[in-house]
């Protein structure tokens, strides 16, 4: 029997020929990413279990981005015991403060996400990193603890979901749009325990920051992880990116994989899509919910806070002012740069926004945005749980950067297809 | 004397059982002052030692804060019974040693403040006040191993 890429990733990793759906292994990590909420509890599990040691110093990532700059004692004291504890293990890539930035956005492109390889952190948006061909999961702290101290964790072989996506995307629809509409087919538990394997000619014309949103949001389908193969687009991106260890291993899945669940999408009749609270699975076409009054447009985090994205929200912008708050976090210091750089600030200081520091900042309710009783945020970001960014009795729409733009002109949901840019 | 606290819905997730707008400290004390505030801001001040929650489908969804199961664990909740979990919130119950069940019964013979009693071995709840026994599947050899070792981290310390 074959294997998908997932299965034959985590055999190289096991050690072994071969894998199967619900075969436990032990897999050894290649990399192990730390952010600042999830990994001072397992820095202080491993001190206080006697086992305050790192497997690699060299395969270990640490950047701040939950909460940084640290937004209020309590988590200046997360950043201090992270901090202590990165420079006491010498852990070789550690972004301080000015070079940290959304881990999820980092990562690769600090160049440490590679395909073939098996990466973990303590956040479930680690599945992002499948968009190389890679394997990337979310863990808890306990988990982090383990994979820190052995560089070794215990895992389900998930089986394989196949979605296809045929078609070209319209004018105005986007990756963010594709995702939305998967998740809305098949609910926030469509892919549980599964990893979500995405192929197809539309994927050939998404950029890699494209294929990351789709990745990125595996998870808000319940996935273990999200997939896609390696090719030219991927080659080039690595070639750009990759700097101390360029090599890696490509892997496809074999004609004959087995998957448990084939979806068929025909991406050239997608609409932009917008997620109704209180659900990522509650994605309806803009028509049908066109003209909502908005409080608040957040243009970030790991889903949609990279230059691409801000590169439509500034055609977006230009030249116009925003109807309602809003507040524009680019993900990383170096895509802040090149924002910069291009110009983007002055139209996004023109239209009347905030411009942000690098931060996951108020995607998850934390700061720099959020939300009071009964105000309402359209968001590029992946969540729209009850109380997400803010009071529990707010609300957010989750949208492409396109869709969030378009919105805060207009100050409602709005088609960024009525906008020319 | 093991109470039930049932809610009837799917996907219960991990901004509901702990927002993150307490993920600034992972002191389970606080935490457990805040579990379920979203969803039920009464949970804290109804919640006895031993008291066990059900509820349906992909509970524990959204994020990897393991703070959702200290959160849990930390208001004296004996165990958990939902149609399904999450997958990272199942990793991290099993991590964490807390045993929880999966039940695709239990929301429907499984009434709110019914007294339950578990017997993990034979794999059975005891629904005294309603009189019934719902059998569920124990977790596997596993995640038992890692359970009856005290957690992932001595589980590990003991094959080192």
């Amino acid at each position: 029997m074959g294997m998908t890429i997932t299965e034959k990733i985590l055999a190289r990793a096991a050690g072994k020929e071969e894998v199967a759906p619900d075969d436990l292994i032990d897999a050894r990590i290649d990399v192990v990413m730390c952010v600042d909420v999830t990994t001072p509890p397992a820095i202080t599990m491993l001190e206080e279990k006697g086992l305050d040691q790192v497997f690699d110093r060299e395969k270990i990532v640490v950047t701040p981005d939950h909460f940084q700059p640290a937004k209020d004692i309590k988590s200046a004291e997360l950043h201090k015991r992270m901090d202590e504890w990165a420079r006491r293990h010498k852990i070789k890539y550690y972004y301080k403060i000015g070079r940290a930035g959304v881990c999820h956005a980092l990562l690769p492109e600090q160049g440490h996400i590679r395909p073939g390889e098996v990466i973990i952190g303590p956040d479930s948006h680690t599945c992002t990193y499948g968009a190389f061909g890679a394997f990337g999961t979310g863990v808890g702290s306990t988990d982090l603890a383990a994979a820190i101290a052995t560089g070794e964790l215990w895992f389900k072989v998930p089986a394989s979901m196949k979605f296809v996506l045929n078609g070209s995307l319209g004018p105005g629809v986007y990756s963010k749009d594709v995702i939305l509409t998967v998740i809305a087919r098949i609910g926030v538990d469509g892919a549980l325990y599964k990893a979500m394997e995405f192929v197809g000619p539309t994927l050939a014309e998404m950029s890699m920051e494209a294929r990351m949103t789709m990745t990125n949001m595996a998870i808000e389908a319940g996935g273990k992880n999200g997939v896609i193969g390696f090719d030219d687009v991927t080659k080039q991106y690595l070639d750009e990116h990759l700097k101390d260890k360029t090599d890696y291993t490509v892997y496809e899945s074999d004609e004959d994989a087995e998957y448990v669940r084939v979806e068929e999408f025909d991406c050239s009749a997608i609409e932009p899509m917008v997620a109704l609270p209180h659900l990522p699975s509650g994605g309806v076409p803009i028509g049908e919910c066109a003209g909502k009054a908005m409080d608040q447009a957040y243009i970030g985090s790991c889903t949609n806070g990279r230059i691409e994205d801000l590169r439509i929200v500034g055609k977006i912008f230009k030249g116009k002012k925003v109807a309602i708050r809003t507040i524009v976090v680019p993900a990383t210091p170096t895509i802040w740069k090149q924002a910069n750089d291009e110009g983007l600030f002055d139209i996004f200081y023109e239209a009347g926004c905030v411009i942000a520091a690098p931060t996951c900042g108020a995607c998850l309710g934390g700061f720099m945005g959020v939300l009071a009783a009964g105000e309402k945020c359209v968001s590029t970001t992946n969540r729209n749980f009850v109380g997400r960014m803010g009071h529990p009795e707010s609300e957010v729409y989750l949208a492409s950067p396109a869709t969030a733009a378009a919105s805060a002109v207009e100050g409602k949901l709005t088609d960024c297809r009525k906008i020319k840019y | 004397m093991a109470h039930a606290h049932v809610y009837k819905r799917d996907h219960i997730n991990t901004d509901e059982i702990i927002p993150a707008r307490y993920l600034n400290t992972d002191d389970k004390a606080e935490l457990a002052k805040h579990c379920l505030e979203d969803l039920d801001k009464d949970f804290v001040s109804k919640v006895q030692a031993g008291d066990i929650i059900v509820a349906g489908e992909d509970f524990g969804c959204g994020s990897s804060r393991e703070h959702a199961v200290w959160a849990i664990r930390g208001a004296g909740i004996q165990t958990i019974i939902a149609k399904s979990f999450a997958r990272i919130f199942y990793r991290n119950a099993i991590n964490n040693g807390f045993y929880i069940i999966e039940s695709s019964e239990g929301l429907e013979k499984i009434n709110n403040g019914d007294e339950l009693e578990i017997d993990y071995k034979a794999g059975l709840i005891k629904n005294k006040t309603a009189g019934v026994d719902i059998k569920f599947k124990p977790l596997p050899g596993f995640a038992l191993e890692i359970i009856n070792n005290g957690g992932l981290l001595e589980h590990i310390k003991k094959k080192m």
